[in-house]
């Protein structure tokens, strides 16, 4: 009689994909430093001005006080101090942070989407390569800088009218940026997707009569994230300097309407005398900027199933 | 003002008592610094500051302003006027005497022949000559005898003395310019990089756009002057750098246009090497309000047009309330330091046609808060916003993008959301702002805005042809191509009547007394122009030059023959 009670073999639980990723993003120290620093940053921006509740655009109406207010360096009041004409600083890069961060992002994805498009598309069906890819040399060859001021100057009123003048400023310019940046991406993408399509298990699922639009989706999409996800981190650096670039020739947004990049802007012409003023706004990009690249390395290299568990 | 001036005059006769002992060239080396590097020594060649005053270096005018804005005499005996009979009885010439014995730096003596080759050269058409409008209206330059010249007016002209006076109009000379008329006038590098002179000073290099050097004229009028031998005018950085080099590091004597923010302006003087100095003119950065409806519901063509009276400004009331809310002496704190000063007047100098209205100078919340409650807006809906016929009190601010303007925005939006007007600021780029494009939406004479801020001035001293901006067929309006000066699209016949005086009133006193009342009309009365800031000139001086006298009205080196170098 043999013994059938033999112990049940213990089996792991099923890993998932994304745990797998997760497990090894964790490896990556750069990475997870990275995503610590850019959720302070979230919640510096998002919650902050929950708990600091100053008015960014506060002026002392009372001009002695407001004389008193100005040029202070930090203190427990102000704890990065106040402008030349006493709105304090603090409040301003909390609100500042907060439409930086949100037209970086939204810029971010909008170029990401029509570029993966784009790209995908291009480098999937032959008999819309050519043209697709045309475009894009032509969006390429187009001095951009031009093109946006144009973009603004032709479509600001019309976009304040329906939406109001920050709102409409928000979605012109998160539009402008993405539609200006989305053709690194859709190249990038283009080559992936040309190489990708001969591979051996795309071709047994089209051998198989699978439609292109689940291929796409389910083959190919998964395999090009890792160079999307760069070009995405790199994206949200460049927005945030767009965005700034245009607020400085007075086509982003309204003056009363601290971003990163104009408070960095103002802070120039104080640079010998108040540094600090160039410095929060110059740290808080780089910073963002930086994470998001960290953060953007340690995502491809987890997604990549060769490297993940070396 | 006048004790000012009283002082100042009396600390310059202390100041060139010495100085006028002293030995031609016995002070060394001047180093000036023009951070707009010079490009051209011949002021008919470029309508550059910068160029105009290094030209005076070397050339001189018949009559030059003073600090104060009078003209004192150059290459004249004394200013022509009616009573000395140098002004015809009906206006329409002025005579001209030259002093005796002035020689060019060459050795040859000038002759009003030259003066009559100075309006042949600038108003040859096609030499295209950047001070025309000195020479606008001169019908003939007559010289009856080498010491004589006679100028004729096309019509009678109560103000004769445009042309020849002023760092802007100096007198060539025939002899070394005579080639060089009409289309050659460009191609004559070498005369236009070293003129001959009648000033304190003799080209001996140029480098264009880098470094002049001169040396003293030997022919100069005055035997112990100038006291500097050499004078080196060096071109290159900005603003803060030229600031930087009189005040911290002391590399150069003087230099111009030192414009920088009233922090800094502290911080440098701290350097203790040398000083600012500054002088008013007739720069006034001001608020412009619109008295037509811009509102963007109009069709094209109609917008910004006397066909629709603006909704909100028709009514006196608010835009004095507007003017009240503003605490002047705050934004020249912040924007200016000691280059600014707060004015009521859009016309601030000089002192014979500057009115002396100073109501607005203190800032009055509680009565702008009245007057909009007379004017019948109040806040109905508790939002903080006033309202009338359910209509939001709400304006469109607009000006271009510029530090100091940016900052000045946020403070009077700061003030005006305090007596309940809602504020929506707009900054465009002054390449846009002031480009004047026709097509374009953004320009400050299309003001497709309720109020606008910038700054203007007029030339020289007399402000006929600034009060006539206003007129109302001055108004730009799609029929013009928007090219009209009048941007508040003001309009009063009251108003037109006075300027048709004031272009046949002679004598400056009975001028200044017109311009006075239509700077009047236009600010404290109708609130149509919000005066803030006058801009003078702002330059940086070392403590070691003695007899430097600051003037708007001419060059800034206008007494350089009477500088000299601390002992």
């Amino acid at each position: 009689m043999t013994d059938t009670s033999a112990a049940p073999i213990k089996l792991e639980k099923p890993r998932s994909q994304w745990r797998d990723v997760w497990v090894q993003f964790r490896q990556h120290k750069g990475a997870m430093v990275a995503l610590v620093l850019l959720c302070v940053m979230a919640a510096f921006v998002l919650i902050g001005p929950l708990i600091w509740r100053i008015d960014p655009n506060f002026i002392d109406p009372d001009p002695v006080k407001m004389i008193r207010l100005r040029n202070k360096g930090p203190s427990w009041d102000h704890p990065m101090g106040t402008d030349q004409i006493g709105r304090d600083i603090l409040a301003r890069m909390m609100f500042g942070g907060r439409i930086s961060l949100a037209v970086a992002t939204v810029a971010m994805l909008v170029a990401i989407f029509i570029g993966t498009t784009v790209g995908v598309l291009a480098g999937y069906f032959r008999r819309i390569d050519g043209l697709l890819m045309r475009l894009t040399d032509m969006f390429l060859a187009l001095p951009l800088l031009p093109l946006l001021l144009v973009m603004m100057f032709l479509f600001r009123d019309a976009a304040a009218k329906v939406l109001g003048p920050s709102m409409g400023t928000f979605l012109l310019i998160v539009l402008a940026i993405g539609v200006t940046s989305w053709m690194h991406s859709a190249r990038i993408v283009r080559g992936e997707v040309l190489a990708l399509k001969e591979r051996e298990y795309v071709l047994a699922a089209r051998s198989i009569g699978t439609p292109a639009r689940r291929i796409i989706l389910r083959h190919i999409l998964p395999n090009v994230l890792s160079p999307v996800l760069v070009a995405a981190t790199l994206g949200i650096a460049a927005a945030i300097i767009t965005e700034s670039v245009l607020s400085f020739l007075g086509l982003g947004f309204p003056p009363d309407f601290p971003t990163w990049g104009r408070l960095l802007y103002d802070g120039v012409d104080a640079i010998r005398t108040y540094p600090e003023r160039v410095v929060w706004p110059g740290i808080a990009i780089s910073l963002t900027v930086l994470c998001v690249n960290y953060i953007g390395d340690g995502l491809r290299d987890a997604l990549d199933p060769r490297i993940r568990g070396r | 003002m006048k004790i000012k001036t009283l002082l100042m005059g009396a600390a310059a006769a202390f100041v060139l008592a010495p100085a006028a002992q002293a030995e031609r060239g016995a002070d060394g080396e001047l180093k000036i610094l023009y951070y707009q590097a010079v490009s051209t020594l011949n002021p008919y060649l470029s309508s550059g500051t910068k160029d105009v005053e290094a030209g005076s270096l070397v050339l001189d005018p018949l009559a030059s302003f003073d600090q104060d804005g009078n003209m004192v005499p150059r290459l004249a005996v004394e200013i022509p006027t009616v009573e000395n009979g140098g002004v015809a009885a009906d206006l329409t010439s002025i005579t001209w005497k030259l002093k005796e014995g002035i020689t060019w730096s060459d050795g040859t003596p000038l002759t009003s022949e030259d003066v009559k080759f100075t309006w042949e050269y600038c108003t040859h058409p096609e030499g295209g000559c950047a001070q025309g409008a000195k020479y606008e209206g001169v019908k003939t330059v007559e010289t009856p005898d080498p010491l004589t010249v006679k100028v004729v007016f096309e019509a009678p002209k109560p103000y004769p003395y445009q042309p020849f006076t002023g760092a802007t109009a100096p007198i060539l000379q025939k002899a070394q310019f005579g080639a060089c008329v009409g289309a050659a006038a460009s191609s004559c590098t070498e005369q236009n990089s070293k003129p001959i002179g009648t000033g304190p000073f003799v080209v001996t290099d140029f480098k264009v756009n880098d470094v002049i050097t001169l040396e003293a004229n030997p022919n100069y009028r005055d035997a112990a002057k100038p006291a500097f031998a050499k004078v080196t005018v060096k071109g290159g950085g900005d603003a803060l750098a030229a600031a930087s080099a009189v005040m911290e590091t002391g590399e150069f004597d003087y230099a111009w246009n030192t414009q920088i923010n009233p922090e800094q302006q502290a911080q440098m003087e701290a350097g203790g090497k040398g000083k600012f100095v500054n002088a008013f003119g007739t720069l006034v950065e001001r608020i412009e309000i619109n008295m037509t409806d811009p509102s963007s519901d109009l069709p094209e063509g109609e917008r910004s047009t006397p066909k629709h009276p603006h909704p909100i400004f028709s009514d006196a009331r608010v835009r004095q309330a507007l003017s009240k809310a503003i605490d002047r002496n705050v934004l020249v704190e912040v924007g200016y330091g000691a280059a600014g000063r707060p004015t009521c007047n859009l016309v601030p100098a000089p002192a014979y046609q500057a009115s002396d209205n100073t109501d607005c100078l203190t800032q009055d919340i509680e009565g702008a808060k009245k007057l909009l409650e007379e004017a019948g807006w109040v806040d109905s809906d508790g939002d903080g916003i006033r309202d009338k016929d359910g209509k939001k009190l709400s304006i469109l601010y607009q000006t271009s993008v510029n530090a100091v303007r940016q900052d000045f925005q946020a403070l009077v939006k700061g003030w005006w959301n305090e007596i309940g007007v809602e504020v929506e600021l707009k900054s465009i780029d002054p390449g846009v702002y002031f480009g004047g494009d026709a097509a374009s939406p953004d320009t400050f004479q299309k003001f497709y805005a309720d109020v606008e801020m910038y700054a203007n001035n007029f030339d020289g001293t007399d402000a006929e042809p600034y009060m006539s901006q206003y007129l109302c067929d001055k108004i730009p309006g799609p029929d013009n191509q928007w090219q009209g000066e009048n941007v508040n699209r003001f309009c009063d016949p009251a108003y037109d009547a006075l300027v048709k005086e004031l272009s046949s009133t002679v004598g400056i006193e009975a001028r200044g007394a017109l311009v006075k009342k239509m700077n009047d009309m236009l600010t404290k009365d109708s609130h149509v122009i919000i005066p803030l800031v006058d801009r003078g000139r702002f330059s940086a001086q070392s403590n070691s030059i003695d007899g430097f006298i600051m003037n708007s009205w001419d060059s800034e080196l206008w007494n350089v023959a009477d500088w000299s170098r601390v002992k």
